[in-house]
């Protein structure tokens, strides 16, 4: 799980390298190699201010731009501290080979797991605090009058007494030489100007012209194009293939094999290097999983509910004995299948490979592991590599950790040294060879006693670990568990459960597959909001209580919890009557830090025609940098949710996923989404939650239990097409 | 082959089966128009033939010569922003913005059909997929640009 790094002290290097005609106020923060980082490898960052004669702002951000806005919000807790004219703020990539180069100054690049601002926005106020007092020292320097007595406001600096002013641009480089202050203040939020506030995004007019470039528009001087294919079964390796043919074909420069278990073709366009791939016959030696099917996976899972031996994420009392002595017990079985992220830009990377320098170009979510990629690939040393991160046409945990894409381009630069190559996958590609959101079965039992109280509840995971696959020394570590699996329930952190259940046993058995798993948008609050959400409705039902009431019995010890789900609860008028026809439902959850909840209003036609009206979302996010961005992340969540709710399932045949493009793996589209009314409630705090992942896990369990309201019947796997249920 | 692409002829040199999408983006060099699916499902590719939307991933080159052409690039009038574009700087519409330009033309030619179109005329017309999930703030942006 991740854990800020303790922060006891805080250096500020000044750096007098000029960039851009102007001065670099270099703020170095105390992320280098000597903090201790988190197993899971939690994120740090640092930030750069640039300012040129003009007063424009360069705010340099480690984080990744993939549409959640981050690169906007960080930009403005700069400029709020910096008190800069905001209508001069732009922002830019420091690269990962110079953050190696300097002993990683900027810390981590990582951008998942919600943490772009909450993890950063304390080293990144504090950067722009001292850049401000900087500037306004050297102003003070030159007016020959204390720094005490001026102030600074919209990139202005007065001297009130003597009424003198200047301007950040013609000070930036006096200040630049000072030493940076030891001690440096923060606003109080309650004071914020520019952070807090809906500010709109830095990055939005090249993205309605047609100028934004994402990795796949890159065009450098004689690059050529890549198509790929890899072993559609996982595991598998390439056995052969008939070059012949598609070497003659048009445009064609190379046909080749890429590490043990694809296949490339290189040629002067995408285009023809896909025909030419297409025309390829492969034969692959599938291996051993060559026979897996969904179903025996279910088995495998179906097994594990009842297995003696699991690891535990939650604990208090004795559920098992609860249980035994239970005047009424009620019991279920849930499950959550395979899912691709389907980023809108498929998988690609640019690479140049010569003796000396390997650059890459990419569209990732961490520049770091983008390197790291990189470094192992091409086999130079850090000095000689570079990357350089391009905006994302999304990233969703795909294009985090996994760079599987910048090993394949490096290694198909190398066969053709000096040549960019830019590597593209196929939608198909894309498909196929996804980290996908792992597949979990839960078993959920609930013990009553004689007057319908909840004595006991047990909740058993049966499923897939990504640490297993993704961080094996993380559950090592934990003598086999994997945490992350609990998300949502578990026992404390910033995925706490939000109940207090007497005798509750959470745990799980550790089912691991071929299928390779990854960090998917929400990662595991998808399927445990599903599980736990629902499964108290069904106590409610079955203690023949109001859902809301219920939980509230349970949730006196959690305030913030019980406070987005009154406030979702009163928005969509719970407890009065709906309008004819409508149904509803909640459900809340803390993830990342933030305490969402959620409350919608459906409408069922033909007993399988689903209308979703309206839903209200609620976070409490301790504080909220950008409302409007906020609001769009929320509503953004809930179509991802909802589209994997009604839509998605990887189904597994022969090995390999069935699915291969949005004609069997739909999305949701304008006419099937719902009204989404989101309520922004920070409480404020010492912890900042994350904003683009939590609500994703709400939308699905307040649909499903609005169901179950319109029609009586519980669902309890996912994706509700498989039961014969459309969204309209 | 010839295409007129944004008013402007350009000779094309490909397999009269080449997708036109592929031909706009390698041959002509404008990358705005994007790969989603190449099956005609997502509409990152649409662009407008003679006028109409068109999802050119699915459209062979040859069924789109001596037609009228028109890419996201060619929506503005010299700097001045579509009214389409302009509605969705002002509500900020694009999250990652892969799929928006797509999006921007579908709705351009919309509104030329429809100029002032109901909720119900966008849901049947506007069927592009965005992962990022922008449809709130699209469908009040097609109002506002109707209103425009």
């Amino acid at each position: 799980m991740t854990t800020m790094p303790k922060i006891n002290r805080r250096t500020f290097l000044l750096s007098t390298a000029a960039a851009g005609g102007g001065l670099a106020l270099g703020l170095r923060l105390p992320f280098g190699p000597e903090i201790v980082r988190a197993a899971d490898g939690s994120p740090e960052i640092n930030a750069w201010v640039v300012i040129r004669p003009d007063d424009t702002v360069v705010v340099r951000v480690a984080r990744s731009e993939m549409g959640q806005g981050t690169i906007t919000g960080l930009a403005q807790l700069v400029a709020e501290e910096l008190e800069c004219n905001w209508a001069k703020v732009t922002t830019e990539y420091p690269t990962p080979g110079q953050n190696v180069a300097r002993k990683r100054v900027w810390g981590d690049f990582s951008t998942g797991g919600s943490r772009g601002i909450r993890m950063s926005h304390e080293y990144v106020r504090q950067g722009g605090a001292a850049a401000r007092m900087m500037l306004v020292q050297a102003a003070a320097n030159q007016w020959k009058v204390p720094a005490a007595e001026c102030s600074a406001a919209n990139s202005v600096i007065t001297h009130k007494a003597s009424g003198r002013k200047t301007t950040y641009g013609k000070v930036a480089e006096a200040a630049a030489k000072l030493e940076p202050p030891k001690d440096v203040k923060l606003k109080d939020s309650k004071d914020w100007k520019i952070a807090g506030k809906s500010m709109k995004r830095l990055d939005t007019l090249d993205k309605v012209t047609g100028k934004q470039v994402y990795g796949f528009d890159l065009k450098l001087p004689g690059m050529l194009n890549a198509a790929i294919m890899e072993s559609p079964v996982f595991g598998g390796k390439v056995k052969s293939f008939d070059a012949a043919k598609a070497s003659g074909m048009k445009g064609v420069k190379k046909v080749l094999q890429v590490g043990d278990t694809a296949v490339a073709v290189v040629a002067d366009t995408w285009w023809h290097a896909k025909t030419a791939l297409d025309a390829l016959t492969i034969v692959w030696d599938e291996g051993p999983n060559a026979k897996v099917s969904s179903a025996s996976i279910a088995e495998v899972l179906k097994a594990g509910l009842g297995a003696e031996q699991a690891f535990v994420g939650n604990q208090s009392g004795d559920a098992k004995a609860a249980l035994a002595g239970a005047a009424k017990k009620i019991e279920a079985v849930y499950s959550y299948p395979y899912q691709n992220h389907v980023c809108m830009e498929p998988m690609n990377a640019t690479a140049r490979f010569t003796p000396d320098k390997c650059e890459v170009w990419v569209p990732t979510q961490d520049g770091e592991s983008s390197f790291a990629a990189l470094l192992s690939a091409s086999g130079l040393p850090a000095d000689k590599c570079e990357v350089y991160k391009i905006n994302l046409g999304g990233g969703f945990g795909r294009r985090g950790a996994f760079q599987d894409y910048v090993t394949q381009a490096v290694r198909i630069a190398k066969e053709m040294p000096g040549t960019p190559v830019k590597l593209l996958w196929s939608r198909e590609e894309d498909m196929r060879q996804g980290r996908f959101h792992p597949v979990m079965q839960c078993k959920l039992t609930g013990a009553f006693d004689a007057s319908n109280n909840l004595t006991g509840l047990h909740m058993r995971l049966s499923g897939q670990s990504i640490l297993a696959a993704v961080r094996p020394a993380v559950v090592e570590k934990d003598k086999g568990r994997d945490a992350l699996s609990f998300q949502g329930v578990f026992e404390t952190g910033e995925h706490s459960f939000g109940y207090t259940i007497p005798n509750l046993l959470i745990d799980h058995a550790m089912r691991n597959t071929h299928v390779p798993p990854g960090f998917w948008r929400g990662v595991n609050i998808n399927q445990n909001a599903i599980f736990f959400e629902c499964f108290m409705d069904e106590l409610a039902q079955a203690a023949g209580q109001d859902p809301l009431e219920f939980r509230r019995k349970f949730m006196a010890g959690h305030p913030r919890n019980l406070g987005v789900l009154n406030a979702v609860a009163e928005r969509i008028g719970w407890g009065k009557p709906a309008p004819k026809g409508r149904f509803r439902g909640l459900a809340q959850m803390k993830a990342f830090n933030s305490f969402v909840a959620a409350a919608a209003e459906i409408s069922v036609e033909g007993g399988n025609k689903v209308k979703v009206h309206r839903i209200v979302g609620a976070t409490d996010c301790g504080y909220a940098v950008n409302p409007a961005q906020i609001d769009r992340q929320v509503a953004g969540s809930f179509v991802y949710g909802l589209s994997a709710l009604f839509m998605q399932e990887c189904t597994v045949k022969d090995g390999r996923i069935e699915q291969e493009n949005f004609d069997t793996y739909d999305s949701m589209r304008i006419a099937q989404m719902p009204k989404v009314e989101s309520i922004i409630m920070p409480t404020g705090g010492a912890i900042w939650g994350g904003i683009g992942e939590p609500t994703i896990c709400v939308a699905a369990p307040a649909v499903l239990n609005a169901f179950f309201q319109a029609t009586g019947k519980r669902i309890r796997s996912v994706p509700l097409k498989n039961h014969g249920i459309q969204m309209v | 082959m010839q295409l007129n692409v944004n008013g402007k002829s350009h000779e094309v040199d490909v397999e009269p089966t080449t997708p036109l999408l592929w031909a706009i983006r390698e041959q002509i060099g404008l990358t705005g128009t994007k790969y989603g699916c190449g099956i005609a499902q997502c509409g990152a590719c649409t662009v407008h033939i003679d006028g109409a939307a068109a999802r050119s991933c699915a459209i062979p080159v040859s069924a789109a010569a001596g037609k009228r052409i028109t890419t996201i690039e060619g929506l503005a009038s010299g700097k001045a922003l579509h009214k389409v574009q302009k509605a969705w700087v002002d509500h900020d519409v694009p999250q990652c913005g892969y799929c928006q330009a797509g999006m921007i033309m579908a709705v351009a030619a919309l509104l030329r059909a429809k100029p002032k179109p109901t909720d119900a005329d966008i849901d049947a017309t506007i069927t592009n997929i965005c992962r990022c999930g922008t449809f709130q703030q699209v469908r009040e942006a097609i109002h506002a640009a109707a209103k425009a």
